[in-house]
């Protein structure tokens, strides 16, 4: 079986590489200088799959700073990456409700 | 309350050590990822959307005030000072950092509590009734049982690789509160006709994406033969469970293909070969277990006190909470109240940590310093006295878990959903708080009668869907949340799934379509007594059908 990793990404718009920092689980995103970020802002955005896989690889290989790696689609409609569907957009944003300790 | 032994106490101690040492190698970069997920996940560790989740077992939904007081001291130290209690008795973290877990787990641990058989292949928590040994419809406590397997099934070898995850509940009621029907095995106990006390042996029930109830594989169990013969079922399911596919790795699928007697067969088989052996019951062993349950002294007392019937005549909130949240103790004088985890706009079964301190001082107040977690998300305070009720009322009501809609329309049980799950395809948490606020009157909640709401972010039903009287799953349609709705579906002791009433609604529709399910319940219902579910049941799905899809 051909590892995730190696298989050829279909990427049909622009796309950040997103994953989990190993210490406390926050969303990071993939810099262009193979570092990650917490703001999607700085996040290295690509747009063809060579580009999408290298960055992935990259990502894959820092298992010590981050976990579970992968493409997400960005919307740079407004001149910034956003992201392009509900699933990250949560991930970027928290829950969408007030949390408990803030509804008092 | 169970009393943990130096055995329990030093199993716990040596797990934090264990995994204190597994998330030091991890975080130095000795362990990778894939070495380090199996070790965590036997912890109850969880990585989410946001961050990592810790779930904790509360074994057969039974906390101590000075456990309940330790979650909070964990939501308020290591999380963000609140936590979510699930529909199998367990709580969870949302918010717990890696580098503070095996901290988090010692504090835990120095109260009984851990993450052990909350994630993983293995037996998880064992649950039962919340009103387990105070229910006046019950035969014996069930918790001792429960206890029993809890020991048996921890960590045991044999058992911590099956197929796939195991969920096995307990209840000894005439009425089902533990939702046995839709667990890997279900244990009721009861008598049979000569008197004698032993179980029913359901097996196969779950939701998930292949929903099923539970097959009666054995009408009446001795007791002393409960571990022999729940080996004989795991081993046969450890024998012929699928591994090659995880949507077909459960005991349901496995059943459902044998065919409930043929698999009946297998597991009496297996049976026959052990039953007398290592795991027949001593009497003296089970004497051991429930010795180490301590029961409140209860006082002599009579029902409906002066210092109950007084203010129920006088104060109009406090007879309304009374008649919806209080039940009927097996003690004279006695009362098991429900705390309502579904204030109005809250996501439910969240608890702030200062509920939770609030809470674990009422309880050792007012209950013998013992608070139950239901299936439902709600807590209980078990062993109330009637007299101090309106005060405790006051009390709860201050800390706003006095909501009087125990069993209604708005005592909605949720999943994260997609606000927290990474598995989730469409939120859950802001559909019920939508609901919550469309059914705010509790009057009118209260003519309802009866009617409880399941939501599922996604079709592994976390939110027990499947078997809401209104059930509501949450997909994903072109990056858009739909839903689908079903109804009839009940998890009580004539367990049943619910029926698909038709095409996904929009995100921005599914409350309109519970309340036209609710409006055309009110028209169709023969009498204000007869509940949404006999109503579905009596006249079908169709007008039901008709009244959502006319319009739309």
């Amino acid at each position: 079986m051909t590892s995730p990793l190696q298989q050829k990404l279909k990427i049909t718009g622009p796309v950040v590489v997103t994953a989990n920092r190993l210490g406390d689980g926050a969303v990071v995103y993939r810099t262009v200088d193979q570092q990650w970020t917490a703001d999607l802002d700085d996040a290295a955005v690509v747009t063809t799959s060579e580009a999408a896989s290298a960055l992935l690889a990259g990502a894959a290989a820092d298992f010590t700073n981050a976990v579970d790696a992968y493409v997400a689609p960005v919307d740079l409609a407004g001149g910034r990456p956003q992201p392009a569907n509900l699933r990250e957009r949560i991930r970027r944003a928290g829950p969408t409700f007030q949390l408990p300790t803030n509804m008092v | 309350m169970y009393v943990h032994d130096d055995f329990d106490r030093t199993l716990i101690a040596e797990r934090v050590a264990e995994f204190r040492d597994q998330v030091r190698r991890r975080l130095s970069g000795e362990l990778t990822e894939d070495e380090f997920k199996p070790l965590r996940l036997m912890n109850g560790v969880y990585l989410q959307l946001h961050a990592y989740m810790l779930r904790i077992a509360i074994p057969y939904g039974t906390l101590s005030s000075n456990q309940m007081r330790t979650l909070a001291h964990v939501a308020r130290r290591y999380d963000r000072g609140y936590g979510h209690f699930t529909t199998r008795q367990n709580i969870q973290f949302n918010w717990i950092k890696l580098a503070e877990l095996p901290d988090a787990m010692a504090d835990l641990a120095a109260a009984g509590l851990h993450g052990m058989q909350t994630s993983g292949n293995c037996v998880r928590n064992i649950t039962t009734d919340q009103w387990a040994a105070v229910a006046p419809d019950e035969i014996e406590d069930p918790r001792i049982w429960a206890e029993l397997v809890r020991q048996y099934t921890t960590l045991h070898p044999e058992f911590s690789f099956l197929p796939r995850k195991f969920k096995i509940a307990v209840g000894a009621a005439a009425k089902d509160r533990a939702a046995l029907r839709v667990h890997d095995i279900g244990l009721r106990l009861h008598r049979n006709g000569a008197g004698e006390t032993g179980f029913e042996v359901m097996v196969g029930g779950g939701l998930g994406r292949t929903p099923f109830i539970a097959k009666t594989i054995k009408p009446f169990l001795l007791k002393r033969d409960v571990l022999s013969y729940i080996e004989a079922i795991l081993r046969v399911y450890n024998q012929y469970g699928r591994r090659d596919n995880i949507y077909k790795a459960r005991i349901k699928i496995l059943v459902h293909e044998l065919g409930a007697e043929a698999f009946a067969r297998e597991v009496e088989q297996e049976w026959q070969a052990i039953k007398d052996g290592a795991l027949a019951l001593d009497p003296a062993a089970i004497a051991e277990i429930a010795a180490r349950f301590r029961y409140p002294a209860y006082e002599r007392l009579a029902d409906e006190p002066i210092e109950l019937k007084k203010p129920r005549a006088t104060d109009r909130r406090f007879d309304t909470w009374f008649g919806n949240s209080v039940a009927r103790h097996r003690m004279p004088g006695y009362a098991i109240v429900t705390l309502s985890l579904k204030p109005e706009g809250g996501p439910p079964g969240d608890a702030t940590a200062e509920q939770m301190d609030a809470i674990a001082d009422l309880a050792e107040r007012y209950s013998a310093g013992e608070i139950r977690v239901g299936h439902e998300q709600n807590l209980v305070l078990p062993h109330v006295r009637q007299r101090d009720l309106y005060a405790l009322w006051r009390a709860l009501d201050a800390i706003g878990v006095a909501t009087p809609n125990v069993g209604l329309v708005s005592d909605i049980i949720a999943c994260p959903g997609l606000d927290y799950c990474s598995l989730a395809n469409a939120r859950a948490i802001p559909v019920a708080q939508d609901l919550t606020r469309r059914f705010r009157n509790l009057d009118v909640a209260r003519g309802l009668g009866r009617l409880h709401i399941n939501i599922s972010g996604c079709i592994n039903a976390c939110g027990h869907h499947h078997v809401g009287h209104i059930g509501i799953l949450g997909i994903e349609k072109n990056g858009e949340e739909f839903y689908q709705v079903t109804i009839g579906g009940r998890a009580d002791e004539d367990a049943a799934l619910g029926t698909l009433i038709g095409p996904a609604v929009p995100s921005g529709e599914v409350v309109d379509v519970v309340e036209d399910l609710v409006t055309a319940y009110v028209e169709l219902r023969e009498r204000p007594g007869e509940i949404f579910l006999d109503t579905v049941k009596r006249v079908g799905v169709e007008p039901f059908k008709e009244r959502v899809y006319a319009a739309r």
